[in-house]
């Protein structure tokens, strides 16, 4: 009985106080919305909840939307619902979106709530670098903020001929069959329900036979490049592939990483190739610092592929897999990634060396996830991989 | 006690979910209090269950044992990719709208009728979803390996699950006779909406613990006595922990108890041939046959006993 929290005399009732506790599982990544909470409270009415752990597992059922959630939840509920007895003296946050009722567990893992959230968490990430050190050179806190101005990295030529390029690759793993048919003027099947239908017209003959075909479904290409300090020497190719690939294709996305993942979609868009280069300059602040590849793989695969990324996408990775994470997080995210249906392909610049083995930890750990790692240095590797693209 | 849920009065004797966990059980079910409870939840509020886990943990079954247990219907829709609505929902039957239309037409009527005609409910081949919600009796519908049917098939299916109705363009808006209990099932091929989860009561089913484990083999084989069934969970918990690349379920474990039962074995550190011989009940792959030889098997056996 001592383990329960208590509630301070002004908070409104039960209600509210289930209203605190979604706010408490919202503010640990749950994603929950008002729905929900009409949902628990019904939930509990149908269970007559009176006993604690009855409503853990009612409430439990309902809030809980993937493994991670159901494994998490029971210390959540003991957190908020048995605080040892403490008082609670908001239930509700005001009106700030954070709430500020003190949560001594969370401390402790405030660190993991910060990384699932937002996927810019600078101080986050170099915390984690810290934290994930054993016994190697800590980098610095400070971000490499020198500006290397791309205008002077990659000209307006480059990018020209990289759009040629782009083009030829986006060709090679643009489509893909799909599975279900569709009514079509030339095909193989025949579409049965259609030519039923002309048929009533001429007393039931069916003169003109309707068809299906399967049609071609388009792929997306994700596109995520390495512009920290080892790829320093890469990133005129590299860039200028990526500023062709928006310009090739509409429906591509792109994205650098360092320390930091930055989407560059929309700058790269710019109809000016050599403004869009001025505003990734602008973006990429840190360019040619410290690289982080685990890490941004990792916000990547729980930021933006949740709305970016699915069956229809190949996510091209390019970067020589040399990185300051441990090599569990860029093999954990290649993994999470993947489940999302799509390709993966690694183009790692340093494969095209005589005697290359993918010995860096953090590449050995990605090649079980990946579809296709193949090398590529130059705009001309690039253009020569059509071939094993078409066949992934 | 939790203050804030006093509302209501305290209820005597086994509360409703522990009812449904009983119901269950008699039909050789034997499910844990969470997923129990996440059940329950779901057929009192009426809305679709996710459940989630491994291969082989006893998802299908749980909506079997439900619609035993509530002595009703079981609709079963298995997903796969490419999925359509002729085969989700419904589909015409175009022979017999052939046939009619030429049997029509050598009576000498014409197109009105006969189109009226063909296109009613007479020719329409109902298909699991479709034929779920026209039941005068809520069936239970499941809807397996849902990961495996594509996002547009989600999309639709969230669409029924939210309005249970489905339109035929001919015939107009079909809505529900009775709501049936929607069981999804999945186990992770690729991550499913957001959308689908929100709407879904959760549940996560894993490995049975050895108590339950023991149960399920005691509801499924009671020939099996006492001490050979709890070597037999023993073992096969073992065999669990080993790296295997595909870990042995319940169901595998009930193939196991039954394949032992039937050659008579009634030790495991007895015979070590019939116990090899037996693990290809468990063991699915070649490297996992590989990574469990004699000595390994008789090891976990020992330890197991």
């Amino acid at each position: 009985m001592s383990r329960v929290t208590r509630f301070a005399a002004r908070d409104p009732g039960p209600a509210s106080r289930l209203a605190g506790f979604m706010d408490h599982l919202r503010s640990h990544g749950f994603r929950l919305g008002v729905g929900e909470t009409e949902t628990a409270l019904r939930a509990l009415d149908a269970v007559g909840a009176v006993q604690p752990d009855a409503v853990r597992r009612a409430l439990k059922a309902v809030c809980s939307g993937c493994a991670e959630d159901a494994a998490r939840f029971d210390d959540l509920f003991d957190s908020f619902w048995r605080n040892g007895g403490r008082v609670r003296q908001k239930v509700m946050p005001e009106r700030a979106a954070v709430p500020r009722h003190s949560r001594p567990s969370q401390a402790a893992e405030g660190q993991d709530s910060g990384s699932a959230g937002s996927p810019h968490a600078p101080e986050g990430g170099a915390g984690e670098a810290e934290a994930g050190g054993k016994g190697r050179l800590v980098a610095s806190r400070v971000r490499n903020l020198m500006k290397t101005d791309l205008r002077e990295v990659v000209s307006a030529q480059d990018i020209h001929q990289a759009e040629a390029v782009a083009r030829r690759l986006g060709a090679a793993i643009r489509d893909r069959r799909s599975r279900r048919r569709r009514a079509a003027r030339k095909g193989a099947m025949t579409d049965l329900r259609r030519t039923l239908r002309a048929s009533l017209a001429t007393g039931g003959e069916p003169l003109r036979l309707a068809r299906r075909t399967r049609p071609d479904r388009p792929v997306r290409i994700v596109a995520l490049c390495d512009v920290s300090g080892s790829m320093a020497v890469y990133a005129r190719p590299f860039l200028a592939f990526l500023a062709g690939l928006m310009r090739a294709d509409d429906a591509a996305d792109a994205y650098l990483f360092h320390t930091r993942l930055v989407r560059i979609t929309g700058a790269l868009r710019e109809d000016d190739p050599l403004r869009a280069l001025h505003r990734i300059t602008l973006l990429a602040d840190g360019f040619g610092g410290g690289s982080r590849i685990g890490g941004a793989l990792d916000d990547f695969a729980r930021g933006q592929a949740r709305r970016f990324v699915n069956g229809r996408t190949v996510v091209m990775i390019l970067s020589d897999g040399y990185d300051s994470t441990t090599p569990e997080v860029i093999g954990g995210a290649l993994a999470r990634l993947k489940k999302r249906g799509c390709r993966v392909i690694w183009l790692n610049p340093l494969k095209g060396w005589t005697g290359y083995a993918p010995v860096a930890q953090a590449m050995a750990a990605a090649l079980p996830h990946l579809d296709l790692f193949a090398a590529a240095a130059t705009l001309a590797d690039l253009a020569a991989l059509d071939r094993e693209l078409a066949r992934i | 006690m939790i203050s804030g849920m006093d509302g209501a009065p305290p209820r005597t004797g086994m509360s409703d979910w522990e009812t449904l966990r009983g119901d269950l059980a008699r039909q050789g079910y034997v499910a844990t209090a969470d997923l129990a409870m996440a059940l329950h939840i779901a057929v009192v509020l009426g809305r679709p269950i996710l459940l989630e886990g491994a291969a082989g943990v006893g998802k299908t079954e749980v909506a079997r044992a439900l619609a035993q247990a509530r002595d009703t219907q079981l609709i079963r829709l298995q997903c796969y990719e490419g999925l359509d609505a002729a085969q989700a929902i419904y589909e015409w039957n175009y022979q017999r709208q052939l046939l009619a239309i030429r049997a029509a037409a050598e009576d000498g009527q014409t197109g009105r009728s006969v189109e009226q005609r063909i296109f009613s409910e007479e020719f329409l081949l109902e298909r699991p979803l479709l034929r779920a919600i026209r039941q005068p009796v809520a069936p239970v519908l499941l809807i397996d390996e849902i990961d495996r049917a594509d996002e547009e098939f989600e999309a639709y299916l969230l669409e029924v699950l939210s309005d249970f109705q489905i339109t035929v363009p001919e015939l107009g808006t079909i809505r529900a006779v009775t709501r049936p209990i929607v069981v999804l099932t999945a186990n992770g091929t690729r991550d499913l909406s957001d959308a689908l989860r929100r709407r879904c009561i959760y549940a996560h089913v894993d490995y049975p613990d050895r108590e339950t484990e023991l149960a399920i083999l005691h509801a499924r084989l009671p020939q099996i006595e006492d001490a050979f069934a709890r070597q037999i969970v023993g073992f096969v918990q073992a065999l669990r922990k080993e790296e295997l690349e595909k870990t042995p379920g319940v169901a595998e474990m009930l193939d196991f108890a039954a394949a032992l039962a039937g050659l008579g074995v009634n030790d495991l550190t007895g015979d070590p041939m019939r116990l090899q011989a037996t693990l290809a009940t468990l063991l699915k792959t070649q490297a996992d046959r590989g990574q469990v030889p004699t000595e390994v098997a008789q090891r976990l056996a020992g330890k197991a006993a």
